[in-house]
C-alpha cells in the first residue's frame, strides 16, 4: 500500500492571495454606490409602508414648552381600557387620567371631591351629590344614571368584572353578581339626574374611598350601546369625564391624552397633552430613553442608583404601600404546617438585612407587620399607635425550634422546601438570597421553583408549594384590605392558614363602625399573624424614580392612578 | 523488463526508484491532516478543548463554592478592596445624646457623625430646626452642590426632635455627602441643604464575617483587627458571588446544553433523514411533511411543558426539560439535510455502479453513504453548537433559563446587563466566554468544512 | 407540476391542522389558565369570566369550536386584551414585523455580499482585517447583549451631537427602524459576509474565469460577470431559510427597541397563557413556514432542471 502514488496534497492556500482579478477593487467600489442608492430607496419604500401600518405615532422631546405637553412610557400595552373590567396599573394608571369616579384623590392621598361634590355615608346607606357642571367629552352631562349603570353593568354576570367583588359592600351587589338577582335590584338608585343613593349590605365605614376605584367610575350608557363589543377597544370607542381625553391609542406603540375641555375642574390641569410615546417593557430600556433626552420619568432599580447619581439626576423615592412576605403553605399535609418549622424560618429571617443588602432600594422597609405604615389609625397612623413587636433575628432559638420540629415530624435530617417563585429577576434574586439565607442557618435545602406568571398563580391556588414569595397592594384605603387578607374565607389567603381567632377579629373589624374597635381588632391579627407564623414578613415596597427637573406637581400614589400627571406641570424655563 | 528495442538500463534491485510516493491516507486521515494545516481552526480545536476543560476540572481547581453569597462584596471588580477592620457588634443606638438647637429657622447648621463612619452604619445628628415638622435625608456618591438635585432621598423622619438617623443601606467603603434639610407638614423643605463629607470606613462584625466565611477557624479575633474578604479574581456578581467559580459551573451547563443539545438532535436527525431519503417514495413525504409540522411547533410551550412534566428537580434545574425540548423541536433541519444529501448520492455514478457490481444494501450504506454524509454532518453540528448556545442565553433573557441559583452564561450576561454601565466585569466576562466558544465553534466549522470537503481544497 | 403543487398544498393544509391541534392541547395541558390573576378570585368571579370566555366548556368542545371558527379564518379573542382580536392583532403587528424583518433581510443580504467581495479582494489586509473583527462580534455575541449595547452606543451618540440623530427606541418614522433592523441582521449579514468571502476565493480560480481572462475578456467584466455572480449564488440560497428566522426571531430587538411587533407576542403570550393568542401566531406563523418550505421547494424544481417533482 505504502508505494501507490498518490496526488500532492493541495496547494496551501496562500497561493491564491494573488490571484485577484486586477480592476475588482473599482469595479466593487461602484457596487457600493449602486448598493447605497438601492438600499436608500428600500429604506423610504419601507419607511412609506411603515408610516401606512402605524396608526398615527407621535414622538416628541421629553418637554415641548410649545404644545406645553411632557412624552412618557408605558410599561406594557394598556390590557384594556373599560373601567368596569380592568384590573391592572397600567390601564388603572390611565383610566385614573381620562375617568374621574364620584371622588378621587389629592396629591397627599386625602380624598377629595370629584364628580360629586357632597357626600354623607352612615352605616346603611350613602349618599352622593354630584356637580352639575360635570360633562362627558361629547358635552353629555355626567349623571347619577351614568353611574347606575356602570355598577349594574360591573356586576353583571355576563361582565365577568374580577375586581366585582370590591361593590359587594352595596346591597345585593354579590347576588346579582352571583346571578341570583337581576341587576335591577342593585342597592344604587339615582334619586335625580345629581343624587345617587346607595344601600349598602353591611356598615362600611370605608365605601366613600372605595368610590375613586377604577370599578365605580361612571359609564355614559348611550354612547355604551353604540359600541357594543367595541367599547373601550380602541382611543374612539371610549369617551372621557376626566381631566384629559384619549386622542389616539396606537396599540402596543402610543396614547396620547390631551386637555378635556369638558373636564369640570379644567383650569385646574395645566397641561395641554400628556404623550406617551413608547411602550417598551424593558426597564433598562426605559432608563436609556430617559437619559437620551426622550422621557420625563423613568423608574430605577438598584443597579442603576450609581448611575444615575453620577448623572445628578433628580431622584425621588416613593412608598408604593405594598407589603411582601413569604407565604406559607399550612395544608395539613404539607411539613410547613409545623409551627415550629415555621418558627425556625420566621427566627432567622432577617428583613433588615434583606432590605439593606439585597433590596438596596432606600423607601423599603423591612417588613414587620401585615399592615404597612402609611395605614391610618384612629387619629395618626395605625402602627404608631399600635406598634408590633420588634423581630430580632435570632438563629440559635430557631435552630432549637427546627430540632423540635424534627423531631415530631420524625425526620432525620432538615427538610428540603420547595419555594416558588416567578421569573422575573427581582424575584429571582431574593429567593436565591433566601435558599443560601436558610441553608446557612439552619441546613434547610429550598429547591426553587420557578415559574412563569399563570402557571405560578395555578399553582399557589392550587397549592402546590411550601413557601411562596407574594405581596399585596392595597384594594381600597382601609386596614381591612390587608387586614381580611389572612381570614378563612379569604381566596388570597392562598397557604390555606386558618385561625378562628383572626377570623373572629376580622368580623369585627368589617362590621364595626367604632375605629377603636376596629383598630383594636386589627392589632389582634397583626400579633396572632406573627405568632402563628402565618406568613413571614419580608419588606414595604418602595420605589425609587428619575424625573425630568422642568416637570412639577407629579404625584405618586398608593392607590389609584400612579403616577399621577393629571395636574403636573411645567416649570418655567429660566429666563 | 528487459527490451531490446529500448535504451534503458535496468536498475538493480538494491537501487531505490525516484521515489514519488508518500504514505497513502484514507479519507479521514487526510481531512485530519488538512485541519491540522489550518492554524486557525487548530486553535480553534484547542479553545473547544480548554473550554470543556474549564468546565469539567476547572471547580477542582478554583474550589471557590458558585453559591456562596457575600452581601458585603456585592458587583465588586477584581481589584476591590478586601481589607475589613473588625468593629464591635452591632447594637442599635437606643438614645442619641441631645442635639443642640440650630440658630437658623430654615436651615441646619451642623450635622455630625456620631461614632465611627463605617460599612456597617453611619450615624447622624444634627441640630434641631423647632419649627420644622421633619427632616429629609439625603445621600449623595458625587459631591452635593448646591446647582444639582442633592442624591438619592434616604429617608424622612419625622418630628422636629427627631435628630438621629441611622444609614445601614448598601454602605460601601467610600466617601458619601449627605444633606439634611428640614421639612414642613406637606414635606416641602424650608430652606437650604446642609452636607456632610462622610468618609465610610470597610469595616465588619465578628458575626458577619463569620457568617460570610471570612474568618480562620483557628484564630481569635479582636475589635480592630483585619481580616479579608475571599479574593475573587474576576469580581462578583450581584449577590457577592465569585464569578469566577460560577463561570465555571455556567460553563457545564452552557456546553452541556450546547453540545448535548446538538449531538442528539443531529444523531435524531440523522437516523430520520437517512431514513427517509434511502427509503423515499411515500414513506419519505409523510415523513418530510412531519418534520415540517415539529419545525412550525411553537418551542418556548414545550418547554414549559417538558418542565412541567418534570417537576422541581434540584438536580437538574430545569437543563434536563430544555434538553428534552431542544432536541424533540430541532432536528428536522438537520433531517432535511441528510435526506437531500442521501438523495444526492443515491444518484452519484459511483454508487450505481456499486449497486450494478452487486453490493449489497448495508455495505452500500456504511461505505458509500455514510463516509459521504459524515462531513456535511460534522460540520452541521460544530454550527449547531452556537446556535444553541444563543438559545440557551435568549431563554435566560426572557426569564425561563435553567433555574437559579444555577448559573449559566446566558443567565449571567442577563443579569450582568443591567449593571453594563456601573460594574461592566458582570457582562463582560460572561459574553467574552460565550463570543469565544461560539466563535471558536464557527471557526472549527469552517476549518471541518474546508477539510473534509475534497472540493474546498483551493478556498481557504 | 400543477397535480403536485396542489398536492403540495393539500399538505400543508393538513400540516397546519396538526399544528393547531397539538398546541391546542398542549396549551390546555398547562396548569393556570390564562383568567388566573394576582388577585385571588371568589368561585362566582370565577364561573362568570369562565363563562364569559367559554372555558366552562369541555375541552373538546372548545376544540371543535375553535377549529370551526378557524376555518372561518377567525382567530377568537384575545385574553389578557380583552375584546381585541387575535385577527386584528396579527394584522396590525405582522406588518411591523415584516417590514422591520425585510429591511433586516436586505441590510444582511447586501452588506454580506459587498462585505465578502471586499474582504475577498483586499484579502489579508486592512480592510478584511477590519471587517472580519466586526463579523466576529456579529456572530458572537448573544442578541440582546448587542441589542442593549447597542442601544447605550446610540446614547452616547446622541449626546455626542447633542441632538437626536437616531433614536433611542420607538416606532413610525424612518430613524426608529434603522438601528434595530441592523442589529437584526447583523448575525445574518455577519454569517453571509464569510460565507462570500469563501465563495470568492473558490471561483476566483474556476476553469471558466482562467478560460474568461485567458481568452481577452475584460477584467472587470471578468470581475462582475463571473466572478461576482457565482459567489452569490450560495449567498442566495442560504438566505432563504434565514428570512423565516428573522422576521419571527424578533422578540429580543422589538422588546429593547419597544417596536410593535408581532415577535413580542409570541413570547408574551406563552407566558401570560393567552389562549387565543397563542394559538393565533402559532397557526399564523407556522402555515408562513410550511408554505414558504413548500414555495423554495417548488422554486427550486423552477430554477435547478435536475430536481423533479414526483
Amino acid at each position: 500500500m505504502t508505494d501507490t502514488i498518490v496526488p500532492p496534497p493541495a496547494p496551501p492556500s496562500e497561493g491564491v492571495a494573488t490571484n485577484v482579478i486586477p480592476g475588482s477593487g473599482k469595479q466593487l467600489a461602484w457596487y457600493f454606490l449602486y448598493g447605497t442608492v438601492g438600499l436608500v430607496a428600500i429604506i423610504l419604500v419601507l419607511g412609506y409602508l411603515q408610516q401606512e401600518f402605524t396608526v398615527g405615532n407621535i414622538n416628541q422631546a421629553a418637554v415641548d414648552y410649545e404644545t406645553n405637553s411632557i412624552n412618557l412610557v408605558l410599561s406594557e400595552e394598556p390590557p384594556q381600557l373599560d373601567s368596569g373590567t380592568a384590573t391592572d396599573s397600567v390601564s388603572g394608571m390611565l383610566l385614573g387620567h381620562v375617568m374621574e369616579g364620584l371622588l378621587r384623590y389629592n396629591a397627599n392621598d386625602e380624598l377629595i371631591p370629584g364628580i360629586a361634590h357632597d357626600w354623607e355615608v352612615s352605616e346603611q346607606a350613602a349618599r352622593f351629590h354630584l356637580r352639575e357642571d360635570a360633562f362627558w367629552s361629547d358635552g353629555t352631562p355626567v349623571t347619577a344614571h351614568d353611574f347606575v349603570f356602570a355598577w349594574r353593568r360591573a356586576l353583571a354576570v355576563e361582565t365577568a368584572s374580577q375586581y366585582a367583588f370590591i361593590m359587594y359592600p352595596i346591597k345585593n351587589a354579590e347576588k346579582v353578581n352571583r346571578g341570583e338577582l337581576p341587576t335591577e335590584e342593585l342597592g344604587v338608585t339615582a334619586v335625580s339626574d345629581y343624587e345617587l343613593e346607595i344601600q349598602l349590605e353591611r356598615p362600611t365605614p370605608f365605601f366613600a374611598s372605595l368610590t375613586a376605584f377604577t370599578t365605580f367610575f361612571p359609564i355614559n350608557e348611550a354612547f355604551y350601546k353604540t359600541r357594543g363589543d367595541n367599547y373601550a377597544t380602541n382611543a374612539e370607542d371610549l369617551i372621557f369625564n376626566g381631566p384629559f381625553s384619549m386622542v389616539h391609542w396606537a396599540h402596543d406603540a402610543s396614547v396620547r391624552l390631551e386637555k378635556n375641555p369638558y373636564y369640570w375642574n379644567k383650569d385646574a390641569v395645566r397641561l395641554d397633552a400628556i404623550n406617551f410615546g413608547y411602550i417598551l417593557r424593558d426597564s433598562e430600556a426605559r432608563l436609556r430613553l430617559f437619559e437620551s433626552g426622550a422621557i420625563v420619568f423613568a423608574g430605577i432599580a438598584a443597579e442603576n442608583l450609581d448611575k444615575a447619581l453620577e448623572k445628578r439626576w433628580l431622584i425621588k423615592e416613593h412608598n408604593s404601600g405594598a407589603v411582601y412576605f413569604t407565604e406559607i403553605n399550612h395544608r395539613p399535609e404539607r411539613l410547613t404546617a409545623n409551627w415550629n418549622l415555621r418558627r425556625a424560618l420566621q427566627l432567622v429571617n432577617d428583613p433588615v438585612e434583606l432590605v439593606n443588602k439585597v433590596v438596596k432600594i432606600p423607601g423599603f422597609q423591612p417588613g414587620e407587620s401585615i399592615f404597612p405604615t402609611w395605614i391610618k389609625g384612629v387619629d395618626g397612623y395605625f402602627r404608631d399607635e399600635y406598634p408590633m413587636k420588634e423581630h430580632v433575628p435570632n438563629p440559635v432559638l430557631a435552630r432549637e425550634h427546627l430540632a423540635k420540629a424534627m423531631e415530631e415530624l420524625n425526620l432525620t435530617s432538615p427538610p428540603t422546601l420547595t419555594l416558588l417563585s416567578g421569573d422575573n429577576p427581582t424575584s429571582n434574586k431574593q429567593s436565591e438570597y433566601f435558599q443560601a439565607h436558610w441553608r446557612k442557618h439552619l441546613g434547610i435545602e429550598i429547591r426553587i421553583d420557578r415559574q412563569i406568571f399563570k402557571q405560578r398563580l395555578a399553582k399557589m391556588q392550587s397549592g402546590d408549594f411550601d413557601l411562596v414569595l407574594a405581596g399585596w397592594a392595597p384594594d381600597y384605603d382601609d386596614g381591612l384590605t390587608f387586614g381580611d387578607l389572612f381570614a378563612s374565607w379569604n381566596e388570597n389567603n392562598r397557604g390555606r392558614y386558618v385561625s378562628e381567632y383572626v377570623d373572629k377579629n376580622v368580623r369585627i373589624a368589617q362590621n364595626s363602625t367604632d375605629p377603636r374597635e376596629r383598630m383594636e381588632a386589627f392589632n389582634k391579627v397583626q400579633h396572632r399573624i406573627y405568632d402563628d407564623v402565618a406568613i413571614i414578613l419580608n419588606y414595604e415596597s418602595g420605589s425609587l424614580y428619575v424625573i425630568d427637573e422642568r416637570v412639577g406637581g407629579v404625584s405618586r400614589r398608593v392607590i389609584g392612578a400612579d403616577p399621577d400627571y393629571a395636574f403636573a406641570y411645567l416649570i418655567d424655563e429660566e429666563s | 523488463m528487459t527490451d531490446q528495442s529500448l535504451s534503458f538500463k535496468p536498475i538493480s534491485i538494491e537501487q531505490d526508484a525516484e521515489v514519488l510516493t508518500r504514505p497513502s491516507r484514507s479519507y479521514w486521515e487526510d481531512a485530519w491532516y488538512r485541519l491540522c494545516q489550518n492554524r486557525r481552526a487548530l486553535a480553534s480545536l484547542f479553545i473547544v478543548i480548554f473550554m470543556v476543560l474549564f468546565a469539567i476540572a476547572g471547580p477542582w481547581v478554583w474550589t471557590k463554592d458558585p453559591a456562596v453569597q457575600n452581601l458585603d462584596q456585592t458587583s465588586v471588580p477584581p481589584w476591590a478592596n478586601r481589607a475589613y477592620e473588625i468593629a464591635e457588634p452591632y447594637t442599635p443606638m437606643v438614645s442619641p445624646p441631645p442635639a443642640r438647637t440650630s440658630t437658623a429657622t430654615n436651615q441646619i447648621d451642623e450635622i455630625t457623625v456620631l461614632g465611627e463612619a463605617t460599612s456597617i452604619f453611619v450615624r447622624l445628628q444634627w441640630s434641631i430646626v423647632p419649627n420644622a415638622s421633619g427632616y429629609q435625608i439625603y445621600r449623595n456618591i458625587v459631591e452635593t452642590l448646591p446647582e444639582y438635585p442633592p442624591g438619592v432621598p434616604l429617608a424622612r423622619i419625622r418630628g422636629a426632635n427627631e435628630t438621629f438617623y441611622e444609614d445601614r443601606l448598601d454602605l460601601r467603603p467610600r466617601t458619601y455627602w449627605y444633606s439634611i434639610v428640614p421639612i414642613d407638614d406637606d414635606g416641602e423643605e424650608l430652606g437650604p441643604l446642609s452636607t456632610l463629607e462622610v468618609d465610610v470606613a470597610p469595616s465588619t462584625t465578628i458575626d458577619d464575617a463569620e457568617k460570610r466565611g471570612w474568618l480562620d477557624p483557628d484564630k481569635t479575633y479582636q475589635p480592630g483587627d483585619t481580616v479579608y474578604s475571599p479574593f475573587a479574581p474576576l469580581g462578583t456578581d450581584y449577590l457577592g458571588r465569585d464569578l469566577l467559580a460560577r463561570l465555571m459551573y455556567g460553563a457545564r451547563v452552557s456546553l452541556f446544553i450546547g453540545v448535548i443539545a446538538p449531538f442528539l438532535f443531529v444523531v435524531m436527525g440523522i437516523l430520520y433523514g437517512s431514513i427517509a431519503g434511502f427509503i423515499g417514495g411515500n414513506l419519505d413525504a409523510v415523513l418530510m411533511r412531519f418534520a415540517d409540522f415539529v419545525v412550525a411547533l411553537p418551542f418556548l410551550l414545550f418547554m414549559i411543558l417538558f418542565k412541567l412534566a418534570f417537576g422541581v428537580d434540584s438536580e437538574s434545574s430545569g437543563i434536563i426539560a430544555m434538553l428534552i425540548a431542544l432536541v424533540l423541536l430541532s432536528w428536522p433541519a438537520t433531517a432535511r439535510l441528510v435526506r437531500g444529501q442521501i438523495l444526492q448520492i443515491r444518484e452519484e455514478g459511483y454508487v450505481s455502479a456499486s449497486r450494478l457490481l452487486g453490493t449489497p444494501t448495508h455495505w452500500l450504506i456504511a461505505r458509500h453513504m455514510i463516509p459521504n454524509t459524515l462531513g456535511v454532518i460534522l460540520v452541521t453540528f460544530t454550527f449547531a453548537v452556537p446556535s444553541t448556545i444563543f438559545t440557551e442565553a435568549f431563554l435566560s433573557f426572557i426569564g425561563m433559563g435553567v433555574e437559579p441559583p444555577t448559573p449559566s452564561w446566558g443567565s449571567m450576561c442577563n443579569d450582568g446587563r443591567k449593571t453594563m454601565e456601573t460594574t461592566p466585569h458582570e457582562l463582560i466576562f460572561p459574553a467574552i466566554f460565550i463570543s469565544i466558544t461560539v466563535l471558536a465553534f464557527n471557526i472549527l466549522g469552517d476549518g471541518l468544512r474546508d477539510a473534509l470537503d475534497a472540493r474546498m481544497r483551493a478556498a481557504e | 407540476m400543477l397535480t403536485y403543487t396542489l398536492k403540495r398544498l393539500l399538505q400543508g393544509v393538513v400540516t397546519v391542522w396538526f399544528i393547531a391541534t397539538v398546541t391546542f392541547f398542549a396549551m390546555h395541558a398547562l396548569p393556570g389558565n390564562p383568567l388566573e390573576s394576582e388577585k385571588g378570585m371568589s368561585e362566582t368571579i370565577r364561573a362568570n369570566l369562565d363563562k364569559k370566555f367559554g372555558l366552562d366548556k369541555p375541552e373538546y368542545v372548545q376544540y371543535f369550536t375553535y377549529m370551526f371558527n378557524m376555518v372561518k379564518g377567525d382567530f377568537g379573542l384575545s385574553f389578557k386584551h380583552e375584546n381585541r382580536s387575535v385577527n386584528s392583532i396579527i394584522r396590525e403587528r405582522f406588518p411591523v414585523s415584516a417590514i422591520l424583518g425585510i429591511l433586516a433581510i436586505v441590510f444582511a443580504g447586501l452588506g454580506g455580499v459587498l462585505w465578502g467581495a471586499l474582504t475577498a479582494i483586499y484579502r489579508n489586509r486592512w480592510p478584511d482585517i477590519l471587517i472580519i473583527i466586526l463579523v466576529i462580534v456579529g456572530i458572537s455575541v448573544p442578541s440582546f447583549v448587542f441589542a442593549s449595547v447597542g442601544q447605550l452606543g446610540l446614547v452616547f451618540l446622541n449626546r455626542f451631537f447633542g441632538t437626536t440623530v437616531l433614536p433611542v427606541a420607538g416606532w413610525g418614522e424612518i430613524s426608529h427602524m434603522l438601528t434595530p433592523a441592523l442589529i437584526l441582521g447583523l448575525g445574518t449579514m455577519a454569517f453571509l459576509t464569510r460565507l462570500m468571502r469563501s465563495s470568492m476565493l473558490e471561483i476566483v480560480n474556476a476553469d471558466f474565469i482562467r478560460t474568461a481572462r485567458s481568452k481577452g475578456v475584460p477584467p472587470t467584466q471578468v470581475f462582475a460577470k463571473h466572478q461576482l455572480r457565482n459567489a452569490v449564488l450560495p449567498v442566495v440560497t442560504v438566505l432563504g431559510p434565514s428570512i423565516a428566522g428573522i422576521t419571527t426571531g424578533g422578540f429580543v430587538v422589538e422588546n429593547i427597541f419597544g417596536i410593535p411587533g408581532l415577535g413580542q407576542y409570541f413570547v408574551l403570550a406563552v407566558q401570560q397563557s393567552d389562549y387565543g393568542v397563542i394559538m393565533g401566531t402559532t397557526v399564523f406563523y407556522g402555515a408562513f413556514l410550511v408554505f414558504m418550505v413548500i414555495l423554495v421547494d417548488l422554486l427550486y424544481a423552477w430554477i435547478d432542471p435536475r430536481v423533479r417533482l414526483e
